[in-house]
């Protein structure tokens, strides 16, 4: 960033010194001259004892209630009910933070007033040196270097030089290489979710299938695929639902919100009109966004808002993008009965659901 | 170590047997009696630099307790809402350090508390450097440190954020995954690195913790290291006044005025910090809930250091482009991502810029008021407000929910403001600084208002002025008015052509935009001038009234 | 559901909202002798007179003299139509004082109800003989109280799925676009907790008991009772808002105090003129 050749008048500029006037200049003298440190002046408690023993009786008072506050704060950690409250708060929690809360404030603030009352207050001068190092150690340091330079060849023996940087160098690929192991490769995973023909759509937290009926107009469900989600009733024996880690991973995508709407009020892609049944579709539930789960369905205009920050989708038309950061519309889970009458999903998203990646490739890439 | 004075003291004992070990007295020699000058802004750091250090101690408290693993178990404490829930041991290990570990759920708080102070000490504290120029040199090392440091700060933070494993850290952690894939190339490999395959996985706890109590702190103490040993090589900078110059830095020595009032601020921010922890609520993880996928909550956020980022995503309009079948998302790749990097890098390159533009090559130890460097305080006051108009976009639907506001009007409002706002900043806060300047050399010139009018026997009415003290006068023309750069000639004299002709002109127009407004300061003779001319008025004693010379020297202390 | 809501419309349904709604009136419209089941149908026609009686003058100009919704000028729905909306909505809107609206807007807020409990019996009634609708549950249906243990547990679950997306985690409310936004919960009562997620008023969504069973529901009204009882443990609540207002209170106190501390520790009090 140093810009030693290009300053205006074309001169040399110094490497340090606080007269380099290259560029700059103290356009007018000082209209007033520097009349120097005000002379000292007492403070009250310097002069009036009455004061200074007030001062003295203030701070050892501040140290002294500052012990008994600290003393206080571990009688409240040994009696005071951690289960009860005070004031409508956790009464333990309060009774020793304010205990000891005061207390440290209380020897700090008595710390200060000592300092601004009582110690000596006179202003010290402390002179400056220049920052950089003086030529004679500059000197000194510079042939230290051209010895060792000269004593090791580094700059003569050129081969043994780049070899040693090339051995070097070569530590960085395993330093970063090392690290492979952190996570498996992407594959088409981020592009597929756990959802496959004839899934049950149910009710997140029951379970519970749903059947069309169900539905009343402008009605909202949170539903995931059958096999994340526990249902006494209706798990076929020895069913294995996912649990844990699996469990969550799987949820991070597949979650989906089934609506309602008066089949009259949507708009259907041409290859989607069969993807709903009487007005009921189901759409990720996972925004294309940055991925935070949206069920904010407004059932008066259709739209879906997400709550981190704001895409708004309309689901009356294929969860396109009304407002927001989001640029692409919420993925369509096409769906069907089965024998039993129960929503079912036809496959899985014929796109990546959730947040755009570089590797996603365009809206149909997927096959169902 | 009372011992007669005949003889110079001696260390005797302990003292003895460390000296003869470390050399203590000559470590001790000038430290003991190091100078710091007395000025509130010169504490912002302080605030920092303790509030780091209550993050220690109760961080320390809460690792004691604290699980960082995902292992699934079954909650059986004390919070009904939540018992028999199947969490992660991290969540269920904060739910029992809120409830059933005495004094957990006050370490808990005042260690959120403080992160969030430490941040905004950090951040307030750069201010007070940009505003007075103390990041000139010899300081731009440290002041890159310093930056550093706040980087380091919002990925503790962050890191912290996610560790108790609540709905809200887990909506956080989503949010970066989103921002990770968007990363062109590489992003999804990133994302499936830092979560140890997809999300949210099993290992992200384990891994920030280790990040958030191991690899960031220690980086963060020895960068603060760093950051102290420059601050004592470089001395304190000084705020210009009487007495006061480049080449010498007044105020109270360390022993013992400044251990006592520096000692005493970390138990004052301590205190304070244990009292929000007592009496305000932060961070209730327990009402969150454990973090699950398909959950979210409104007023879900960041910690307020991430706001902006949140506040760029937010208002971002969605834009995405499809390259040869792959996907690059602008609405999160430049909020998320190239946004943080270039204002960032617009913080930490400011000294260097500014430098190119001044050609100042001087050490600079005296403060500037930032009055008196119109262009650079403007800058700094563009770059908060486009700060401060991300930040509101980052709580837009808080505010719109508190204020029954309409929530896409803010957010469109906001687009318009964000480029619209900065411009209006900076030329109502150069003016602001010129008028200040011309305030400055009025009262340099003709003395303080007193407020007492006159009417003179024609009839006219006056205001009488009241002449400044010389030290006050000196405060107020201390201040260095630089020329600006000529433009430079496109040949020398024998007509060769300048090959840097372009170069300097862009330095010469730089610098006339720095300069060129500046009001001159009083000359000598303008004000003897001015002097004699109230000298003329003065029937009634002129400016010989109301012992007006008194020294009140924290009257016009700057206060930035 | 259609099958559900005619059951409920049997003659003993109706019963039940008599007496339901003679208990609320608690002596305004007290009616000394129990009524026998023969003289019930008699007095729920006299209801659903009065109902449309009380309609005519304080709903019909939006909603039209036979609720049938009415338009402005410029095609925009006045009010809408209340044909099948149910007792429940009903007493859901005019019971929380959303209906009438003092003027339109966005969305009509909370409000101290205009009518009487039985007004609102009556009002519930006329609109319910219309078309069958949901009709207001009974005590037993939205009764949170005592339920506890997994039960309520499975409450936090249910809420976290289906309703902080918009009510917030401590149901504190939250917004929704074009100046919408979902309320806080504080002070509603369960009864109108139960219908608002059974009716889907306003731009909520429905909830019907067939796909959140009344049991369900119970178990979500007991949790955000439970929110509203917990105490706030770490001290002041900031409202609930999340780290926005956490982020506010750090400047403004915590920021606020300690400078406050430094201005203090940094100027050198009054010095004596000697």
């Amino acid at each position: 960033m140093t810009d030693k050749h290009t300053d205006g008048t074309g001169g040399q500029v110094e490497v340090a010194g606080r007269d380099s006037q290259v560029g700059v200049a103290s356009a007018q003298a000082d209209p007033v001259p520097d009349p120097g440190l005000p002379p000292h002046d007492p403070r009250p408690t310097d002069i009036d004892e009455g004061l200074e023993k007030r001062a003295e009786r203030q701070v050892a008072g501040m140290f002294g209630l500052a012990t008994l506050l600290i003393l206080l704060s571990c009688v409240a950690y040994l009696f005071v009910d951690i289960h009860g409250t005070f004031l409508n708060f956790n009464a333990s929690n309060f009774a020793i933070g304010t205990t000891l809360g005061l207390g440290l404030l209380l020897i700090g603030m008595a710390a200060v007033q000592w300092a601004k009352k009582l110690m000596a207050d006179h202003e010290i001068i402390e002179d400056r040196h220049p920052v950089a190092s003086s030529p004679e150690d500059t000197a000194t340091v510079l042939s230290a270097v051209k010895l060792g330079a000269q004593e090791s060849g580094f700059g003569r023996r050129k081969m043994i030089r780049n070899s040693l940087f090339g051995a070097l160098g070569a530590l960085g690929l395993p330093a970063v290489l090392f690290l492979g192991d952190l996570g498996p490769l992407p594959g088409n995973l981020p592009s597929r979710t756990i959802w496959r023909r004839g899934m049950r759509v149910v009710n997140d937290v029951t379970g519970e299938p749903i059947r069309p009926a169900d539905m009343s107009i402008g009605q909202l469900v949170n539903a995931e695929p059958d096999v994340l989600v526990e249902n006494e009733e209706f798990d076929s024996p020895g069913e294995h639902n996912l649990e844990g880690t699996a469990l969550l991973n799987a949820k991070a995508k597949a979650a989906v919100i089934l609506v309602r709407m008066q089949p009259r009020d949507i708009t259907a892609y041409p290859t989607r009109t069969n993807w709903g049944i009487d007005g009921i579709l189901c759409y990720s539930k996972i925004c294309t966004h940055v991925g935070c789960p949206i069920s904010l369905w407004e059932q008066t205009t259709h739209h879906l808002l997400c709550p981190c920050h704001q895409s708004t989708f309309d689901l009356a038309n294929n969860g396109e993008v009304v407002f927001g950061p989001a640029a692409r519309s919420l993925p369509q889970l096409p769906l069907a009965l089965d024998a039993e009458g129960f929503i079912i999903a036809m496959s899985d998203f014929h796109e990546p659901v959730g947040p755009s990646f570089w590797e996603r490739g365009g809206e149909e890439d997927v096959s169902p | 170590m009372s011992q007669p004075s005949t003889s110079p003291p001696k260390f005797t004992g302990p003292a003895k047997w460390f000296d003869d070990r470390l050399g203590l007295g000559t470590l001790g020699k000038k430290q003991l009696r190091k100078v710091f000058p007395d000025h509130w802004s010169f504490m912002l750091g302080e605030i920092a630099l303790w509030s780091f250090i209550v993050i220690l101690l109760s961080g320390v408290f809460l690792s004691f307790w604290f699980k960082p693993s995902m292992a699934e178990v079954e909650y059986m404490g004390s919070y009904a809402q939540l018992r028999g829930m199947h969490m992660s041991e991290a969540y269920a290990s904060t739910l029992e350090l809120s409830f059933d570990i005495r004094g957990g759920l006050l370490m808990r708080q005042i260690h959120h508390w403080s992160a969030l102070l430490f941040i905004a000490a950090m951040f307030a504290h750069m201010m007070r450097v940009l505003f007075t120029g103390a990041h000139r040199k010899p300081r731009e090392i440290n002041y890159i440190i310093g930056a550093l440091l706040l980087v380091l700060g919002i990925l503790e933070g962050f890191a912290g954020y996610s560790l108790p494993d609540d709905l809200l850290s887990g909506t956080g952690l989503r949010i970066a995954e989103g921002l990770i894939k968007s990363i062109p190339v590489l992003g999804t490999y990133l994302s499936f690195w830092v979560f140890g395959g997809e999300f949210p996985g099993n290992d992200f706890v384990s891994r920030l913790y280790i990040v958030h109590v191991l690899l960031v702190p220690g980086l963060i103490l020895a960068l603060i290291a760093a950051h102290m040993l420059l601050l004592v090589y470089h001395k304190h900078t000084q705020y210009p006044g009487p007495g006061r110059t480049n080449q010498n830095v007044v105020g109270y020595p360390l022993l013992p005025v400044y251990m006592a009032k520096a000692g005493g601020f970390f138990f004052i921010v301590f205190g304070v910090t244990a009292l929000m922890g007592a009496m305000m609520q932060i961070n209730p993880v327990w009402k969150y809930g454990p973090y699950n996928p398909a959950e979210v909550t409104a007023g879900s956020q960041p910690d307020w250091y991430m706001g902006i980022a949140e506040g760029a995503l937010r208002i971002m309009p969605g834009w995405e482009t499809e390259l040869f079948g792959y996907t690059l998302s602008w609405n999160v790749l430049i909020p998320g991502v190239v946004l943080p990097g270039v204002l960032f890098g617009a913080v930490i390159m400011f000294p260097f810029l500014e430098n190119w533009v001044t050609g100042d090559k001087r050490d600079h130890h005296l403060l500037e008021r930032p009055r008196n460097a119109p262009t650079r305080t403007a800058i700094i006051v563009t770059l908060m407000t486009i700060y401060g108009l991300l930040w509101i976009g980052g709580g837009n639907d808080i505010i719109a929910e508190q204020f029954s506001l309409d929530l896409n009007a803010i957010t469109i409002v906001l687009r318009v403001l964000v480029f619209v706002g900065p411009v209006i900043a900076f030329i109502v806060t150069k003016r602001i600084c010129l008028a200040l300047q011309r305030a400055d050399r009025e009262k340099v010139l003709h003395g303080r208002e007193t407020g007492v009018i006159m009417r003179l026997p024609d009839g006219e009415y006056i205001e009488k002025h009241a002449p400044l003290a010389q030290g006050q006068m000196w405060r107020l023309t201390a201040h260095e008015r630089r020329e600006v750069l000529a433009d430079p000639a496109t040949e020398d004299v024998n007509g060769v052509v300048n090959p840097g002709t372009r170069k300097q002109r862009l330095r010469a127009r730089m610098s006339r935009f720095w300069f060129g407004d500046d009001v001159p300061k009083p000359t000598r003779r303008e004000l003897e001038e001015a002097h004699a001319h109230a000298d003329g008025h003065g029937e009634h004693g002129g400016h010989e009234v109301e012992g007006a010379h008194g020294e009140e020297p924290h009257e016009l202390e700057p206060r930035h | 559901m259609r099958f559900l809501s005619t059951r409920r419309r049997h003659p003993l349904a109706g019963l039940v909202v008599v007496l339901l709604g003679l208990l609320m009136a608690g002596g305004l419209y007290a009616v000394a002798a129990p009524k026998s089941p023969a003289q019930a149908d008699t007095a729920q026609q006299d209801l659903i007179e009065e109902g449309r009686q009380l309609f005519l003058v304080g709903c019909a100009s939006c909603h039209g003299k036979n609720a049938e919704g009415l338009k402005t000028k410029a095609g925009n729905i006045l009010g809408p139509s209340l044909v099948g909306v149910g007792a429940a909505a009903v007493d859901f809107q005019v019971g929380t004082g959303r209906m009438p609206m003092v003027q339109t807007g966005a969305q009509a807020p909370r409000k101290d109800p205009v009518y009487t409990d039985a007004q609102i019996e009556a009002l519930s009634a006329y609109v319910a003989a219309l078309s069958p609708g949901p009709a207001v549950p009974s005590e037993e249906d939205y009764n949170a109280e005592g339920i506890e243990g997994e039960e309520l547990v499975r409450g936090g679950e249910l809420w976290r799925t289906n309703c902080t997306a918009c009510h917030n985690f401590n149901a504190s409310g939250g917004a929704l676009p074009h100046g919408k936004y979902a309320p806080s919960l504080e002070g509603v009562s369960d009864k109108h907790m139960y219908e608002a997620m059974l009716t889907g008023p306003q731009a909520m969504p429905v909830f019907s008991d067939e796909t959140l069973s009344p049991e369900d529901k119970k178990q979500i009204i007991a949790y955000v009772d439970s929110l509203h009882e917990t105490p706030d443990y770490g001290g002041l609540s900031l409202g609930y808002l999340g780290p926005v207002s956490e982020g506010l209170f750090v400047w403004l106190v915590g920021m606020g105090v300690l400078v406050g501390f430094a201005v203090w520790i940094g100027t050198s009090g009054v010095r004596s003129k000697k």
